[in-house]
Order: structure tokens, then sequence, then C-alpha cells
């Protein structure tokens, strides 16, 4: 069973089965500019915030992902999947991408 | 040409966030063969037609990443007078005792303006490609398991002091300047390509805020239709591909870039022409960078720029 994961600032939802990570869910969306970059936890470009649901998590690089960030749920995107529905924000280089109207990118 | 000084790309050393899951890719998917694992739990791997011990070596860590690139040098004198000139250069150099990688001689180690660590060694085990070296067949079985590739190529490394790596790999270490892109303001270098030999580049670096990071670790395919079948195989087995297939125009080599399950870069690389020391640099101006990494496609895809680990 897909849950359905929605991007606060951008006002937007979209359904992701739990063995997909948020980040392929929000691939699919196909809003433009989304940076997927390497897809493995190691590049830190697809850094979220889950603001409410579960969700469980792969290992990730701790370049990108401080004690702090853990603490607040801080994590990349490409290596957490969806638990129950969940709320997010998305921050560092995808916050421009995603929040910013086409029309200015 | 009389090849002395530095030989080639020795070893690898990188960083992968599951031990387990990175031994399935590199033997299985990527298909170099693993030749030992050590006390710290390092697990080391050469490309099948490689002859010695060890050229990519995995260990596990809660970053992703490069620890050190190592250069096989021609002998033992090599490796003194090599330490010496880069400690009258200015650099500081450190000597790793045999035996601390697996089947591998004393270490020379320093690192790079850029933030990289570089090593160069003379001894390396010789364990041989599986072929008899006399009347040798052209491939063994080896050669069908997955990707395959025939060699480490080179690496694409992303630092700060562009400008000070070229000098010391010119000045000292004996490379020359096969290709650069120019910086936007056509001043300096954002980009460079060196080789050591008649390759096309032995290691490249390109001009970024932060040190010490991977670009990419380059494997050698034998033909373009070697390289698509790497594309198949990835694919086949849900890889992340970054570009291609395609060609780029620095280097006129064939390739596929995709990242390792911890978001190493990794490239399948074939062709490339083949420069002699005398050659003179081929400039790429910055507006047509999008032509030299995709020829076809003229295209600077961001992630070439951006997604470094």
């Amino acid at each position: 069973m897909p849950h359905m994961v929605r991007i606060e600032e951008a006002g937007v939802s979209y359904a992701c089965a739990p063995r997909e990570s948020l980040l392929e869910g929000m691939h699919r969306l196909g809003l433009r500019g989304i940076p997927v970059g390497c897809r493995g936890g190691g590049c830190g470009v697809c850094k979220i915030e889950v603001l409410a649901g579960e969700f469980h998590t792969r290992a990730m690089s701790r370049e990108h992902v401080s004690d702090d960030d853990v603490a607040h749920q801080r994590l990349l995107a490409c290596r957490v999947y969806p638990s129950s529905d969940l709320s997010l924000k998305v921050i560092g280089k995808l916050q421009k991408k995603v929040c910013t109207p086409v029309s200015v990118r | 040409m009389a090849m002395t000084g530095v030989l080639r790309p020795g070893h690898a050393q990188v960083r992968v966030l599951d031990l387990e899951e990175s031994v399935h890719f590199y033997r299985d998917v990527l298909g170099l063969v693993e030749t030992g694992r050590d006390a710290t739990g390092r697990v080391y791997f050469k490309c099948w037609d490689e002859r010695d011990h060890s050229s990519y070596v995995i260990r596990q860590a809660d970053s992703a990443g490069l620890d050190f690139f190592g250069w096989r040098v021609l002998d033992k004198a090599t490796l003194d007078r090599l330490d010496a000139d880069l400690q009258a250069y200015g650099i500081k150099t450190e000597r790793i005792p045999a035996g601390e990688m697996l089947e591998t001689g004393e270490r020379v180690r320093f690192t790079l303006p850029s933030g990289h660590v570089m090593e160069l060694y003379a001894e390396k085990t010789k364990v041989g490609n599986g072929i008899p070296l006399v009347n040798p067949a052209p491939w063994s079985k080896a050669r069908d398991h997955g990707i395959a590739p025939i060699r480490l190529d080179h690496a694409l490394l992303y630092g700060p002091n562009v400008a000070e790596v070229q000098k010391i790999f010119t000045e000292v270490l004996g490379f020359y300047l096969v290709e650069r892109v120019l910086t936007p303001d056509g001043n300096g270098n954002a980009a460079i390509w060196l080789s050591c030999g008649q390759k096309v580049h032995d290691v490249a670096f390109a001009e970024y805020p932060e040190p010490g990071k991977l670009h990419h670790c380059s494997f050698l395919m034998e033909s373009w239709d070697q390289v698509l079948r790497a594309g198949d195989i990835m694919s086949m087995n849900t890889v992340p591909v970054d570009i291609g297939p395609t060609r780029h125009g620095v280097t006129r080599g064939c390739t596929i870039y995709a990242w390792d399950p911890s978001g190493n870069r990794f490239e399948t690389f074939f062709g490339g022409h083949l420069p002699y020391p005398d050659y003179e640099t081929m400039t790429w101006t910055f507006d047509n960078f999008g032509q030299g990494l995709d020829y076809p496609q003229r295209k600077l895809h961001e992630t070439f720029l951006t997604v470094v680990s």
C-alpha cells in the first residue's frame, strides 16, 4: 500500500510505496529541476526534513547528516522510506528547485 | 616511448556506507575480481585483466568518498627519487610501511593542495590475470562476469587550487597537460586532464570549493559495444545512471557515468585519443564545456558540476 507524502511548502502530495525512497516518489512528480543526485546517500543534494509521520532509513553519509540533523529528522530523501503518510519540507539544495516557481527558475 | 617515473594509476581506496551491499555491487554487477580482505575489514578488488593484486579497495565508513589514490612507479629507486623531489618542492611526505595494504610495498603518501591524498609505491604482488604468460589466450571467462572492465583507468577529482595541483604533477611527477577547460573569464583552468604515458589521461582535476572530493573513478572497457553492454547491466540491476552512454568531446572517450550503492560515481570508459608528451594542449572554452562533456547532446549536465562524494 502506498503512503501519501506531502511537500508542505510546495503544497503538493505524492504516493510513495514503503519500498520506494521519498526521492523516487518525488522524482515521479516530474517537477522540473529536482536535483536527483547519487541516490545512494553519498552526495547530500536531496536533503529534507520529515515533519510528521513514520519512516525507516538506510545508511546515509554523516558528512551531510549530523547528529543534530538526525535528531530533527533532517535526512537524505534517497535513503528514507515511508511507513505511514508523511509530511516533509525540502531544505538545502532541493529547496530552491522545488519551491521556486518555474517562471523564475 | 620509454616509460619511467610514474607508470600508471595503481589503486583507489573508496569509502562505502554498507560493506556487503557494496561487495555485491563491485564483484557481481561491476564484475571486479575480489582478491582479499584484511584485518581492518577492507575488501580488495582488481579488474580481470589487471596483473597486480588490487586496484580498487573499499572500506565501510559513515561517509562516502575517496580515502586516497595510489600511483605505481617504476621501481624502488624511482620511489625514493620522487619522494625526495616532492620534499624539495616543499611537499610534506609520509612513508606507509609495506604490508599496511595487502600484498603492497612501502608507500609514499602526500596531500595535494586540492585536499586529495596521493600515494606512490613501487611494489605490489603480481597475481596475474588468470591467463598464462606463455601462449596466452586473449581473455578468460572472467571477462563475462558483470560489466567486467579491464583496468582502473583514471580518476576525476574535485577540489580547490587546481593550478597548484597542475604544477606538482607536471613539474615534479612528470605528467603533461593533455586537455583543459578554461574558467568562464578565460584566465584560468576550470578543469585539467593529465597524462603520465600515452593514455589520454591518467588523472583529471576540476576546480571546486570543497577539498578532497571524488567525482569518479573510471574503469576501462574494451569497446563501445562493451560500454553499451555495461549500460544494459546497470539497468538490469537498477544502478542509478548519471550520464550516457555518450561520447566526451574532451578526450574523445565513450562513457557512462553511474553511482555505486553509496553514491560514489564511477565511469565505464572506452577509447580516447593517444597523445604524446610533445603534443600541444587542447583547450575548451567554458561556453563549450557542454560539448566537452557530452559531445552529441552538447549538454553541461548539472549533476556533473554539483554531485560529488
